[in-house]
């Protein structure tokens, strides 16, 4: 799966299929401190997400 | 996953809750929180007009959302900081919301700009009187936010300080021991002097992930990049340190803050507040601040940060 991530602008490649949970882990981010978005919808800790599938895990986080 | 409370798909969990949303149950939610709140900490009423200051990003956007939506009049002010490759970006942001904001509710956008009603944009100002950049925000922006709220009369001035903002300062506050920031740690602040507007939290109740969640699920165009200027400063240290906490022990940040409130609650009703209950704050107030000798807005000296602040920029611009 495409994976877009932020701070900074990058994508990486994800071997598919992975529960968000995982992906998340993988990349060694807080589930806390981000969203998992699959096109226009959240997705839930436990969504499996599939090859093919484009994703954002976009940060939450701002230092005001 | 399924909603906790219709059943249907989920597309959020939030494990302090131990609950799961789909997006109408997960927006009624969001409006619970925060209408609890307003009730909860007597922050306004259906007939106050609600100044709200916004920035762009998810907080301040989905704070006039939602309260635009609970049926308040309400009103925002963006300040213009002139940030190169951010604040152009980000005032777009308000405007277009804005400008729907306009066509549903009727509300109003009211514009600062630091470059001209300043002289320069921030970074220039904060090189000028040698200061950190976020220092020279704060004093602009709590400044130009509570002088418009006192000059159009509004009843209250609302931010977008959420759960993780409020964790994030109760944990800087007692780690240095600074006990006079945390008699101001509540999510109401009262009008305690003429000149000093009424100003409340109304999103403190909500983590920052949920109040994103909301912008996302509401369709709300915020600017996700962080402030250029932001960049290591000692909250998100704080936030990280304590959602590695949330994450090991769901709750940890709402037990945290929540619990202090609860604490100088009981304090003040059970008549031991000392400094840290409002009225004692207030008290407090009144008996040091008076009016700023250049603008006449409240200040502990003769003149107000703010004034002080350009006074030094004019002197180092002149030289």
């Amino acid at each position: 799966m495409h994976v877009k991530l932020s701070h900074p602008e990058r994508s990486v490649e994800i071997k598919g299929p992975k529960k968000a949970r995982d992906v998340l882990r993988e990349l060694n981010l807080v589930q806390e401190a981000h969203l998992v978005i699959r096109g226009d919808d959240l997705v839930t800790e436990d969504e499996l997400l599939k090859d093919g599938d484009v994703v954002e895990i976009r940060p939450v986080i701002s230092g005001g | 996953m399924n909603c906790t409370k219709c059943k249907s798909k989920a597309v959020i969990d939030l494990p302090r809750h131990n609950a799961a949303f789909c997006r109408p149950c997960f927006t009624t939610y969001a409006h619970e929180q925060v209408a609890y709140a307003i009730k909860h900490e007597r922050m306004f009423g259906r007939d106050d007009r609600i100044l709200v200051a916004v920035s762009g990003g998810k907080d301040s956007l989905a704070l006039w959302d939602i309260l635009l939506k609970l049926g308040y009049k309400v009103d925002a002010l963006y300040v213009d900081l002139g940030i190169p490759g951010y604040s152009a970006t980000s005032r777009e942001k308000v405007e277009r919301f804005a400008g729907a904001a306009a066509r549903t509710h009727g509300a109003t956008l009211l514009i600062h700009t630091v470059q001209d009603e300043e002289g320069a944009g921030i970074k220039e100002l904060s090189d000028l009187v040698h200061r950190p950049t976020c220092a020279t925000c704060g004093t602009i922006k709590r400044y130009q936010f509570n002088k418009a709220a006192v000059e159009r009369d509004y009843d209250a001035m609302a931010t977008g300080h959420n759960l993780d903002d409020e964790a994030a300062r109760l944990l800087g506050n007692v780690l240095h021991w600074q006990d006079e920031y945390l008699d101001k740690q509540g999510p109401t602040l009262p009008a305690s002097v003429e000149g000093f507007a009424k100003k409340v939290k109304p999103l403190y109740r909500l983590s920052e992930r949920e109040i994103a969640a909301y912008a996302v699920l509401n369709k709300i165009d915020y600017i996700v990049e962080e402030c250029p200027m932001a960049k290591g400063s000692k909250m998100l240290l704080y936030k990280e340190v304590l959602n590695r906490l949330e994450t090991e022990s769901p709750g940890t940040k709402h037990r945290f803050y929540w619990g202090f409130l609860e604490q100088q609650a009981l304090r003040q009703n059970s008549g031991q507040a000392g400094a840290t209950a409002p009225q004692s704050m207030a008290e407090k107030d009144r008996s040091l601040l008076h009016p700023c000798g250049t603008c006449g807005q409240p200040t502990t000296g003769e003149i107000c940060s703010y004034c002080k602040m350009m006074a030094r920029a004019k002197v180092a611009h002149s030289e």
